[in-house]
């Protein structure tokens, strides 16, 4: 499968720069103090929460708040990861290797993209570790765990698809990797600026628009069929976008 | 003759006003090597570009081995190897690493890969190398390993866009070696703005200029079109002008200073033997004697400043050959 041999190497390359080493290291010690910070919290807390009936346990405490800053770190790491995957290849006149083989736009662009989601997927392994490493000392809500852990894999690979149309637009790394940041900064916060303005089909609209909306919801353990399509449809259109730029260099030239 | 392996009619292509290729038509067969000549900015790397798949061109047609390029990409694209300008590297993956991506992406079966591996190292000579990453080998190993990539599959058809330039003299010598054997088995095009290397390398040679063909015929009519019109003579003692013009066939006689002489005279009707004997008879002291030719250069200026190409260099003869 031509798809797979693309996401391979794409991958590989990833892992033979110090780029994608250092940002696993940086985002697994961050993450690893706040998940200590939040441990420590829950075990002073605990003696009290076992007089009261029906507390949140380790699961809401502990792991929620976890992939809270999960998201919000890898809002900002995603940007970089995804910045050269066309733009470097651009640079550094690659890309007819892959434009005279016989492959077509879309395998490109679907291998490229299913190879940097391979790597977020790594990252979401070594963070998910970290939670299930509690086994060890007691028991947490596994059905829980595994709705935030799809709700974080959906959200970030909508955040990859817009990292690597952006990626498509320009040569410069830096310039795909800011702007990517800002769109994904501005789907986060789209609805705040909605609940403010009174108006209420603006709100909804804008509310709706936002990662963050669909996010919540499974973060909560909500599955929610609507916030998942919402995602896939967020995707495609990323990755279509990137079919047709990519398409349109042949054009252009 | 030989199976048709390309076929372009009318492309075309132009950057926003700027018409970069105009109206090119040309065939490639197989077990041939055709020279695309032609200054820079004349068109030649566009139409590289247009005959792989890299750029869609405004007008016209590519046929891939009887494949439409534009309409079956994938088919006729698997029959095709190309190398662009810059060769398009993966600097840091290791030789080996990146021949087997490219092999893989061509769709080599998978129990052929390191055999096709194999084959395209040796070929180009990078056995030695095949564990060093790309960033790490000289320009002329990098352009090998460009090659390399190209015929990894055994496409019917090689492109080769200045495959020597920035090489040195011995790269260069070995790397025409290769293109001359690429030749044998598969149709080869190679586009250059070097003459003498289009003199060794290639049977059929087209020049480009503004984006349109000036010149397309085989390499002999080329050389003959370089044939000489007059003689170098060098003699210890000069004779007198009127001596020299008053010899059969010779129309005239420039004074180069120092005894040597030009000797002008119509093509095909060499005074050579008469002027000799006549030295030897008057004690001229005669040392040199050669013929002339006419620089590939000198052929190429004239074609490419010409307002309106001779008609007997037309595309059109090219199909007729």
């Amino acid at each position: 499968m031509m798809i797979f041999t693309l996401a391979q190497r794409e991958l590989r390359s990833l892992f033979l720069s110090p780029l994608a080493w250092s940002i696993l290291a940086v985002v697994q010690l961050i993450l690893a103090y706040l998940f200590l910070t939040q441990l420590n919290e829950f075990l002073t807390l605990q003696a009290q929460l076992k007089m009261i009936e029906g507390a949140p346990g380790a699961t809401d405490l502990v792991i929620a708040p976890l992939y809270g800053s999960a998201t919000f770190i890898l809002m900002m790491v995603v940007p970089l990861l995804t910045m050269r995957i066309i733009s470097e290849e651009r640079r550094s006149r690659s890309l007819p290797l892959l434009f005279s083989a016989p492959l077509s736009m879309t395998e490109i662009i679907i291998g490229k993209y299913l190879g940097i989601i391979g790597f977020l997927l790594i990252m979401i392994t070594m963070i998910s570790l970290m939670p299930l490493s509690l086994l060890f000392a007691g028991s947490i809500d596994l059905g829980l765990l595994a709705a935030i852990v799809f709700g974080l894999i959906l959200l970030v690979s909508a955040f990859a698809a817009v990292g690597l149309y952006m990626s498509s637009l320009t040569q410069q790394p830096t310039v795909a990797a800011v702007s990517t940041f800002g769109i994904l900064l501005l789907l986060w916060i789209v609805d705040w600026a909605g609940g403010k303005a009174g108006d209420d089909n603006a709100s909804n609209l804008l509310s709706y628009l936002s990662t963050l909306r669909h996010y919540e919801g499974l973060s909560k353990g909500v599955f929610s069929s609507a916030d998942v399509i919402y995602f896939v449809l967020f995707i495609s259109t990323f990755l279509i976008l990137s079919i047709r730029r990519l398409d349109a260099d042949r054009m252009k030239g | 003759m030989a199976t048709t392996l390309i076929h372009v009619e009318h492309l075309s292509r132009h950057y926003g006003a700027l018409q970069a290729v105009a109206d090119v038509n040309f065939e490639l067969s197989q077990g041939e090597v055709l020279g695309f000549l032609g200054p820079n900015g004349a068109g030649k790397s566009t139409t590289m570009q247009m005959i792989s798949g890299n750029l869609a061109p405004s007008q016209g047609s590519v046929k891939i081995c009887g494949i439409d390029l534009l309409e079956q990409p994938k088919l006729a694209k698997a029959e095709i190897g190309y190398l662009p300008e810059q060769p398009p590297l993966y600097r840091e993956l290791t030789v080996d690493e990146y021949l087997t991506f490219a092999a893989r992406i061509n769709r080599i079966a998978k129990n052929k890969i390191t055999s096709a591996v194999e084959r395209a190292k040796q070929r180009c000579g990078l056995e030695e190398v095949a564990k060093r990453l790309i960033n790490n080998l000289s320009k002329g190993y990098q352009q090998r390993v460009g090659i390399a990539q190209a015929i990894i599959h055994s496409p019917s058809i090689v492109v080769l866009d200045e495959p020597t330039v920035g090489l040195d003299p011995i790269q260069i010598r070995e790397i025409r070696k290769l293109i001359r054997e690429l030749g044998k088995e598969h149709g080869v095009i190679l586009s250059t703005h070097i003459l003498p290397e289009v003199q060794m390398t290639c049977d059929h040679v087209q020049i480009i200029n503004k984006g349109q063909l000036v010149f397309a015929d085989k390499i002999e009519n080329l050389n003959q079109r370089m044939q000489a019109s007059s003689l170098i003579m060098s003699v210890q003692q000069s004779p007198p002008v009127d001596m020299l013009t008053a010899i059969e066939h010779v129309t005239a006689a420039d004074d180069l200073g120092d005894g040597r002489w030009r000797i002008h005279y119509p093509p095909e009707n060499s005074p050579a033997a008469i002027l000799a004997t006549q030295a030897a008879n008057n004690n001229w002291g005669l040392y040199e004697l050669s013929p002339e030719h006419k620089s590939l250069e000198q052929i190429f200026v004239d074609i490419t400043t010409a307002e309106q190409p001779a008609p007997e260099n037309t595309p059109s003869e090219e199909h007729a050959a």
